[in-house]
């Protein structure tokens, strides 16, 4: 039986991990090789590493780290940032990423997708969408340049419009990341997950709010995702992916042991 | 003992590489034949889509000199998928029906028939396998192995383990000195490095 996905996120400026709250206020977490080794070594089963600075600065998340992963961890990992072209793609995949993962770029020019999915296989291409609750409008909107506070632009985007498009174009998988989850620690949006589950065909990964093992029960469970993404509750040693296995494991969930 | 990387340009070598170098081995990474024929065993590694590999393959004018080689040969997941007849994983957006392949095996690439599963199957499952080939040496029954693919090739007589996502299909294919896994033992943990371990060893 396929398992369910542990996925700790790491969030990269500048060259090392880092923390915000609700993509604001970024902390250093750490080195990005060490944490890499640590959460392969514990238990991961896939790790994300997320350039925060690239698309929002323009440039291009750099890729000597990326090869230093490879040559560390053996385990599978998704790069994302600023990835614009099949060349930036091909270039990071070639050093070692499983995955790319795209987001404002494709908001930018979706047909970038396709481009990307033609020419290594839609199992690589990862699309994530920063969905944004907005309250007065009792809608679900996707944001753009969320790395930067001040360059971040809500998009004409519904986020189930997108879901649906990102797949018709060849997204291979989709990162639902909650912003007004993020770094609350509140349980992921299952409301908005069931949602998106309905419409999603292709593998879903739950991505903010995590705050405890039952979240990612929950996530699994009642979200159906098949995997959970997660930062700080890993980042602050605040659950061991070892316990979060076993704990999943004693209730029924299908996890690598 | 020497072992060759076949670069078909077709991306992801660098964690193929990373992984072998854990096992000490002495590792060429080429596309030439005149480089290649110097090399004891070969991996042949995939991803992307069949298409990109089989051009890498006729660019390089490689296709005669895998088919023919006497050595043992290990695809990875498009590396394995290309050794079938022919492959129904076409580009979007094309009139192209079938990819031709390698044609080592008798199969046929096809799209997974997950009953409503997400597609790609993606992430950890577990095998299985019967016999006592020695790839499997000293790995567990129904071990997990990371999996990234839309498309399979179904149980036929060169099955030597199988994986289950909807429906049974090959995980793991042998014929003669070909091997070929569908999973990526590069990234998959212990169990990933103790295959390759294995096929060194073969």
């Amino acid at each position: 039986m396929l398992a369910k996905r542990i996925i700790p996120c790491l969030d990269v400026k500048d060259g090392v991990v880092v923390k915000g709250v609700q993509f604001r206020n970024h902390e250093i977490v750490g080195d990005i090789v060490t944490l890499a080794k640590h959460y392969a070594d514990t238990g991961a089963d896939e790790l994300v590493f997320y350039d925060i600075s690239a698309s929002a600065d323009n440039k291009r998340v750099s890729k000597d780290w990326v090869s230093k992963i490879a040559s560390c961890i053996n385990i599978p990992f998704a790069v994302a940032g600023g990835i614009r072209t099949i060349e930036d793609a091909a270039e990071i995949l070639a050093n070692g990423a499983d995955k790319i993962s795209i987001n404002s770029p494709a908001l930018a020019d979706p047909n970038l997708i396709t481009k990307l999915a033609d020419r290594f296989g839609v199992q690589c291409i990862v699309v994530g969408i920063d969905s944004y609750y907005d309250k007065t409008t009792d809608s679900y909107l996707v944001k753009q340049f969320t790395g930067n506070e001040h360059k971040t632009v809500t998009t004409k985007w519904q986020t189930l419009d997108w879901v649906a498009t990102v797949q018709k174009l060849g997204a291979g998988e989709i990162v639902l990341n909650m912003m007004n989850q993020d770094g609350m620690k509140n349980g992921y949006d299952l409301v908005q997950l069931a949602k998106v589950r309905a419409i999603c065909h292709v593998p879903l990964i739950a991505s903010g709010g995590a705050g405890n093992m039952q979240h990612f029960y929950d996530a699994f469970t009642i979200g159906k995702v098949e995997g959970a993404l997660a930062a700080s509750v890993f980042h602050k040693g605040e659950i061991a992916i070892g316990d979060l296995k076993n704990y999943l494991i004693e209730r029924g969930v299908c996890i690598r042991d | 003992m020497k072992l060759a990387i076949i670069d078909t340009k077709a991306c992801n070598l660098n964690s193929v590489y990373q992984a072998l170098k854990r096992l000490d081995c002495d590792i060429i990474t080429s596309s030439n034949e005149k480089e290649l024929v110097q090399a004891d065993k070969y991996i042949l590694p995939g991803v992307g889509s069949a298409q990109a590999v089989m051009h890498g393959i006729e660019n390089f004018h490689l296709q005669e000199f895998i088919c023919n080689t006497k050595k043992d040969l290990l695809g990875i997941c498009l590396g394995m998928q290309i050794q079938a007849k022919e492959s129904l994983e076409v580009p979007l957006n094309s009139d192209v029906t079938n990819i031709a392949c390698l044609n080592i095996i008798d199969a046929c690439v096809q799209k997974i028939d997950s009953k409503e599963q997400a597609l790609p199957h993606m992430g950890w499952n577990q095998i299985s396998f019967s016999d006592n080939n020695p790839l499997f040496a000293n790995i567990s029954p129904n071990a997990f192995f990371y999996f990234v693919h839309s498309y399979c090739i179904a149980v036929n007589p060169y099955t030597i383990a199988t994986c289950n996502y909807g429906m049974d299909f090959s995980a793991a294919i042998n014929k003669d000195n070909f091997y070929g896994v569908q999973f990526h033992p590069e990234k998959s943990g212990l169990n990933g490095h103790k295959l390759l371990e294995n096929f060194i060893k073969l």
